[in-house]
C-alpha cells in the first residue's frame, strides 16, 4: 500500500470536474447567442459548431442570459480552485512529478508509441510519465489561458491591453472557444486512459493510496 | 567486501532438511498471506472511507446546486446569481477608470455596419417633431426640450470603436455625436438632496417608453460615451436609432439605446429593460 495522490490534489481534481462541466455548459449557452464558428474554408462549411441536432439533443438554445449568469458565478470558483491547486503543487513540491523535464519529450513519444501498440518495450516506472506530465501540466496552462482569455472578452474596454495582447476581441473569443474544444479532447483521452489503467489507479485518485507488489 | 567473504567455502553446505525447508516456506507463505490480508484490510477501510466521503461530497454538491437554482427569482435569475452580478459589478466598478479606453480603430480597420434590435422603434418617427426631453436638471423643475440642432451645437466627437453585442458578435463602426460629459456640462443635473456632487444614475428611454436603460454616471462620463447622431459618416438611419442614440464601448449593445426620447438624472438605480429579463444590470465591458 503506497500513498500516491495528496489529499489537496484529489479534492481540487474532483471539485474541478463539476465546475469545468458547468463552465462548458454555460459557455455553450452563451455561444449559442452567436454560433458562427465552423471547420472549413472560405464560406464552405465542413462542420459547423454546432449542428442543430446537437443543440436540440442537449437543449442548449435560448439560455443566453442564464449562461452569462452561471458563467460569471462559477467562473470565480473555477479560477480559485485552480489557483489553490497550483499553489499547493508549488508549496508541496508535487510540481516536480508534474512538470515535464529534460527526458519528458522522448518519454512522451515512447508512451504514445506504446499506447498505439507500436513500441513493445517496457515503460519507465514513475508516478507520472512524460506523456502524463505534458497532459497534466498542459491542461493547467489551458485553464490559466481560459481565465485570461475569458477576462479579456468579459472586460474588453477596462482590460483593453489584455484584449489587444490576445489579438483583439474577436481573436480572444476564438481562443476562448478553442480551449473549450481542447478540454473535450483532453477529457476523452483522459477517460480512456483511466479505463485502461484500471481500478487500482482510479481508486488512488479517490483514496490516495495504491496497491503495489512488495519485495519482502 | 571483507576478507572473510572472499575465502572459498571448503565444504558444500549440508543438504537442507526437506521437512525444515518446507516448514520455512510454509511459514514464509503464511507470513506473506497474513501481511497481504492486513494490507488489503487496511486498504479496504481507507477505500471505504474515502468513497463514502466522495459520495457525501457529491450529494452535498448536488444539493447545493439544487438549492442555488431553486431560489426566488430576481429579474429572471435566482437571487444568489443576481447577488453575484452585484458583487462582480462592485469589483469591476472599483477597477473602472475613465482613463481605460477602448482601442480606436480610426483608419486601421474597415468600417462595418450591423443592425440588431428594434425594440422601442415600432412607431414611425416624425423626425422634425422629435425633441429630447431632459429632466432632473439643476435649477429647473420642468423638462428641458432639446432639438437635434441644439445637440449639434455642442462639441462634436468622432470615434471608431468595436461595437459588442451580448450575443457575441462585434463590429467596428464609426460614430459621431456629443460626449455625454460635454452634454452634462451644458445641461447640469441637480445636486441630489442626499448629498454628493451629482446624481449617480440616469435613465434613458425611447419615446414610446417600451425600451429603457439605466446607466451609472461613471460610464456616462467616460470620454468614449457619446450621444451619437451619425454612423459611419452619415446621419443615423431609423434602424440605427435616428435621430439620437447612446454609443459606448463600456457596455454591450443592449445598453446603447436607440431613438432616445428622454433622459432623466436620478439618485436611485433606474429600471432596465434587459436587467428585468435575466441580464446583468451593469453589463460593463
Amino acid at each position: 500500500m503506497r500513498a500516491k495522490h495528496p489529499l489537496t490534489i484529489r479534492w481540487c481534481h474532483w471539485i474541478n470536474f463539476p465546475l469545468l462541466a458547468l463552465m462548458l455548459w454555460s459557455g455553450l449557452w452563451i455561444y449559442w447567442g452567436n454560433d458562427v464558428y465552423f471547420i472549413g474554408w472560405g464560406s464552405h462549411k465542413l462542420f459547423p459548431f454546432f449542428p442543430t441536432a446537437f443543440y436540440n439533443a442537449l437543449g442548449l438554445a435560448q439560455h443566453l442570459a442564464d449562461g452569462l449568469a452561471w458563467h460569471f458565478f462559477f467562473g470565480w470558483l473555477f479560477a480559485i480552485n485552480g489557483v489553490i491547486y497550483v499553489l499547493y503543487t508549488i508549496v508541496s513540491g508535487e510540481w516536480r512529478y508534474l512538470v515535464p523535464g529534460r527526458e519528458s519529450f522522448r518519454e512522451a513519444i515512447l508512451v504514445m508509441l506504446h499506447d498505439l501498440r507500436i513500441y513493445k518495450g517496457p515503460l519507465p516506472d514513475k508516478k507520472f510519465n512524460g506523456a502524463q506530465q505534458f497532459a497534466y501540466t498542459g491542461v493547467i496552462v489551458m485553464g490559466a489561458l481560459s481565465v485570461i482569455s475569458g477576462l479579456s472578452i468579459y472586460k474588453p474596454t477596462q482590460l483593453a491591453w489584455l484584449t489587444s495582447l490576445l489579438g483583439g476581441y474577436k481573436a480572444a473569443r476564438v481562443e476562448h472557444f478553442l480551449l473549450t474544444i481542447g478540454y473535450v479532447g483532453f477529457f476523452m483521452i483522459h477517460i480512456s486512459q483511466v479505463v485502461r489503467a484500471g481500478w487500482n489507479n482510479f481508486r488512488s485518485m479517490v483514496s490516495g493510496y495504491e496497491l503495489v507488489k512488495s519485495d519482502e | 567486501m571483507s576478507e572473510e567473504n572472499k575465502t572459498p567455502l571448503l565444504a558444500p553446505e549440508p543438504p537442507p532438511d526437506p521437512d525444515e525447508a518446507a516448514a520455512a516456506r510454509e511459514a514464509l507463505e503464511r507470513k506473506i498471506t497474513e501481511g497481504n490480508r492486513e494490507v488489503l484490510a487496511r486498504m479496504k477501510a481507507k477505500t471505504r472511507r474515502s468513497f463514502l466521503t466522495a459520495g457525501g461530497a457529491a450529494v452535498a454538491g448536488l444539493a447545493a446546486f439544487k438549492w442555488l437554482m431553486s431560489r426566488r427569482q430576481e429579474g429572471g435569475e435566482p437571487w444568489p446569481l443576481r447577488r453575484m452580478m452585484g458583487i462582480n459589478e462592485e469589483l469591476w466598478h472599483d477597477y473602472f477608470s475613465t482613463g481605460h479606453l477602448a482601442p480606436d480603430f480610426t483608419g486601421k480597420k474597415p468600417l462595418e455596419n450591423k443592425v440588431n434590435s428594434d425594440i422601442g422603434l415600432q412607431d414611425d418617427l416624425d423626425a422634425d417633431a422629435w425633441k429630447l426631453q431632459v429632466t432632473g436638471l439643476d435649477g429647473r423643475d420642468e423638462a428641458l426640450l432639446l432639438t437635434l440642432d441644439d445637440l449639434r451645437h455642442l462639441p462634436r466627437t468622432t470615434m471608431t470603436t468595436e461595437f459588442k453585442c451580448v450575443e457575441g458578435w462585434s463590429a467596428v463602426m464609426q460614430w459621431s455625436g456629443v460626449r455625454f460629459s460635454d452634454f452634462m456640462n451644458a445641461f447640469a443635473p441637480a445636486k441630489p438632496d442626499t448629498g454628493g456632487l451629482r446624481p449617480e444614475y440616469a435613465s434613458l428611454e425611447t419615446p414610446d417608453h417600451s425600451y429603457y436603460v439605466g446607466m451609472e454616471m461613471d460610464s456616462l462620463l467616460h470620454p468614449q460615451t457619446l450621444l451619437a447622431y451619425e454612423i459611419n459618416g452619415s446621419p443615423l438611419p431609423p434602424e440605427h436609432g435616428a435621430p439620437l442614440r447612446l454609443v459606448t464601448p463600456l457596455k454591450y449593445g443592449l445598453k446603447q439605446i436607440k431613438r432616445i426620447g428622454s433622459i432623466n438624472y436620478q439618485t436611485n438605480r433606474p429600471a432596465d429593460y434587459w436587467a428585468e429579463r435575466g441580464y446583468d444590470w451593469y453589463d460593463g465591458l
